[in-house]
């Protein structure tokens, strides 16, 4: 770090990070650091992230960690983002929602120029220079649908947790939390703390698919009792854990009034007689979660199936742009941490013109490693149940913004021939509507037989023509092809 | 238990908005989801096809179902946007464009 004292500020490069989660964050610290001057942008009024979600200050929430796993590492980030901004060596912009990073052609007098949107009402866009772009921009929950899904009081599982712990509010009093992964295990039980009846938490994973991956998880003894943490606290709220079940209907009219659950076969099928109706008013159900890779893919950036390809720097194959956390490839808050550090160090360094020692953060690197092997293993163990297409009904609607039926997807698929997603998309407008297919693209791929496809969604966010109009000069030059 | 509690929150004056012609009390700094919700209100958004009822769904602002209308301007997704003291909120059918 002496190269530090050496540096004059006028020649500190610019680096604009994108999202303030913990990817972001200890990509902030580690660059603002190591002699590179950072704009950290993100959508949200505050730092944190998903992981590290606030409460918004006029709820003056005294004790916010009893929402909130590793405070401590929190603090840290937060007073060492506090000493940065102090000393001008980061610039914190909220509330701005990136929707283009532009590539300059002309790289005078920066090589990129980043658009947001001053939110809440999006109708003003700044544009920040940088000479590297970092993108950690997290991810999304995936959904699968099933007959119900659109029912008010049905809501994603990290949507009912960004109630919580932004809002302090429940998203109802009695709640099924559903589906496959492990974020539906601090979902569960934050819910439960906070004062909702948790009737029932309903993973399909079944026991068999943890035993066979025993070794993977044996090898990460910190998230095994990060689980066993949950699994006591489960029980000491008294919520029942029914692993190898899934939910195959919600239920209600205005809104959900029950689901009906049933227990899952080696198959992968519902095992008759098994199915039990369960009254409540809010079901939080996730399958997973899906990189944002927006942003990457507008800049060119490869992707390896559904996240952004990074080297083990964490850059891009585009020059000048790094990505770390969940776009990466999803794997939890210290794997982001970790991808953050070691992309803040190597765009510090990049940036100013020296090539950077991995040496230099071994600890991270190994951190790296563990937690990509571990959920790696984790993946094989919570997968959505095998047969789930086949529980989707006809009249079931697979894309929410559009209003498609599954049967019109299989019509486009049978009758009328579709061949690969696309087609299905053109048939049936499945994808087209506001959320530009993140909410449906894994169901209607499912349902439809085909497999996914990235989709390009640019701009990132939907953006006013007004704005789009008053952008001075020239437009966004078109990614290159690949 | 509540989550105010568990948060040990205190919050700042309370204010109200308007539902649909109705007056509802929102803690400062909470969402219009969030407010929503502590009423007891999940749907705000008729669908343009079949005007079924919608409300949050994502939370995060990806999935769009949560589309409001607030003091006259359509389309705010009301799990980002602040609510603000005397905010006009309505239920949003079809696209929310005169149409
Ligand atoms: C809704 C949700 C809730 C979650 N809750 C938990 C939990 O309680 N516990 C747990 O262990 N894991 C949780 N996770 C998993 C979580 O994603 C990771 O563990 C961790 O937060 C990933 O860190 P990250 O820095 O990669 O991304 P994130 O923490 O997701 O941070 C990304 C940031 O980028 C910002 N951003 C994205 N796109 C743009 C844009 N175009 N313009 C400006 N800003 C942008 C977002 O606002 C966000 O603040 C949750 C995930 C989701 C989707
Ligand atoms: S609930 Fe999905 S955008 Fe608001």
């Amino acid at each position: 770090m002496t190269e530090r004292a050496t540096l004059p500020p006028p020649t500190r490069p610019d680096l604009a990070v994108i999202g303030a989660g913990p990817a972001g964050l200890a990509a902030t610290l580690a660059g603002a650091a190591r002699g590179v001057h950072v704009t950290l942008i993100d959508s949200a009024p505050q730092p944190g992230g998903q992981f590290y979600r606030q409460p918004a200050p006029g709820l003056g929430a005294r004790r916010p960690r009893a929402l909130h796993h590793r405070w401590r590492t929190w603090e840290r980030l937060r007073t060492g983002l506090d000493a940065h901004l102090a000393a001008g060596r980061v610039t914190l912009l909220s509330d701005r929602h990136v929707w283009c990073v532009e590539r300059n052609t002309d790289p005078s007098p920066a090589p990129f120029t980043v658009h947001a949107l001053l939110g809440p009402a999006q109708d003003e866009s700044v544009a920040i220079r940088a000479d590297g772009v970092l993108l950690a921009t997290g991810a999304y929950e995936k959904v699968l649908p099933f007959p119900g899904w659109t029912l008010p009081g049905v809501v994603t599982a990290g949507g009912a947790q960004a109630l919580l712990k932004g809002g302090l509010v429940l998203p109802g009093r009695t709640a099924v939390v559903a589906g496959t992964g492990p974020l539906l295990l601090p979902v569960a039980t934050g819910l439960a703390a906070a004062g909702a009846t948790v009737v029932a938490l309903v993973e399909s994973a079944a026991p068999k698919d943890f035993a066979q991956r025993a070794r993977v998880l044996a090898a990460a003894p910190d998230k095994l009792a990060e689980g066993a943490g949950y699994a006591a606290q489960l029980v000491r709220h008294g919520v029942p854990l029914k692993l190898g079940h899934t939910v195959l209907e919600a239920h209600g009219g205005e809104r959900l009034e029950s689901v009906t659950v049933a227990a899952l076969g080696p198959d992968g099928r519902p095992v008759p007689g098994t199915a039990r109706r369960l009254p409540c008013d809010t079901l939080a159900v996730g399958h997973g979660l899906l990189p944002h890779t927006d942003l990457a893919d507008g800049l060119g950036c490869r992707l390896d199936g559904p996240a952004v390809h990074v080297d083990d720097e964490q850059r891009t194959d585009v020059p000048g742009v790094w990505a770390a956390g969940e776009a990466t490839g999803v794997g939890g808050a210290v794997l982001s941490l970790a991808e953050g550090h070691i992309a803040g160090r190597s765009a510090a360094a990049r940036l100013r013109g020296a090539v950077p020692d991995p040496a230099e953060w071994a600890p991270a690197d190994r951190a790296r490693t563990r937690s990509r092997a571990f959920f790696d293993g984790l993946d094989g163990v919570y997968a959505p149940p095998a047969r789930w297409a086949e529980l989707v009904t006809d009249e079931t609607v697979v894309c929410r913004c559009e209003e498609v039926t599954a049967g019109a997807v299989r019509e486009a698929v049978g009758s009328l021939g579709a061949g690969d997603l696309r087609t299905v998309k053109l048939l049936t407008r499945a994808g087209m509507g506001w959320c530009q297919g993140r909410m449906c693209e894994a169901g209607v791929a499912g349902v439809a037989g085909c497999a996914p496809v990235p989709a390009r969604r640019l701009p990132a966010r939907p953006v006013p023509l007004g704005v789009l109009a008053a952008q001075p000069d020239r437009p966004p030059p078109p990614p290159p092809d690949r | 238990m509540n989550p105010l509690e568990l948060a040990r929150a205190h919050p700042e004056a309370p204010f109200t908005v308007r539902f649909d012609g109705r007056e509802i009390e929102a803690l400062p700094g909470r969402t219009i989801a969030a407010v929503l919700w502590s009423a007891g209100i999940t749907a705000w958004r008729g669908t343009r096809g079949e005007g079924q009822p919608r409300g949050v769904f994502c939370g995060i602002g990806v999935c769009f179902d949560c589309l409001v209308t607030v003091n006259d301007r359509p389309n705010q997704r009301a799990c980002l946007t602040p609510a603000t003291p005397g905010a006009d909120i309505r239920t949003q059918e079809g696209t929310g464009h005169d149409d």
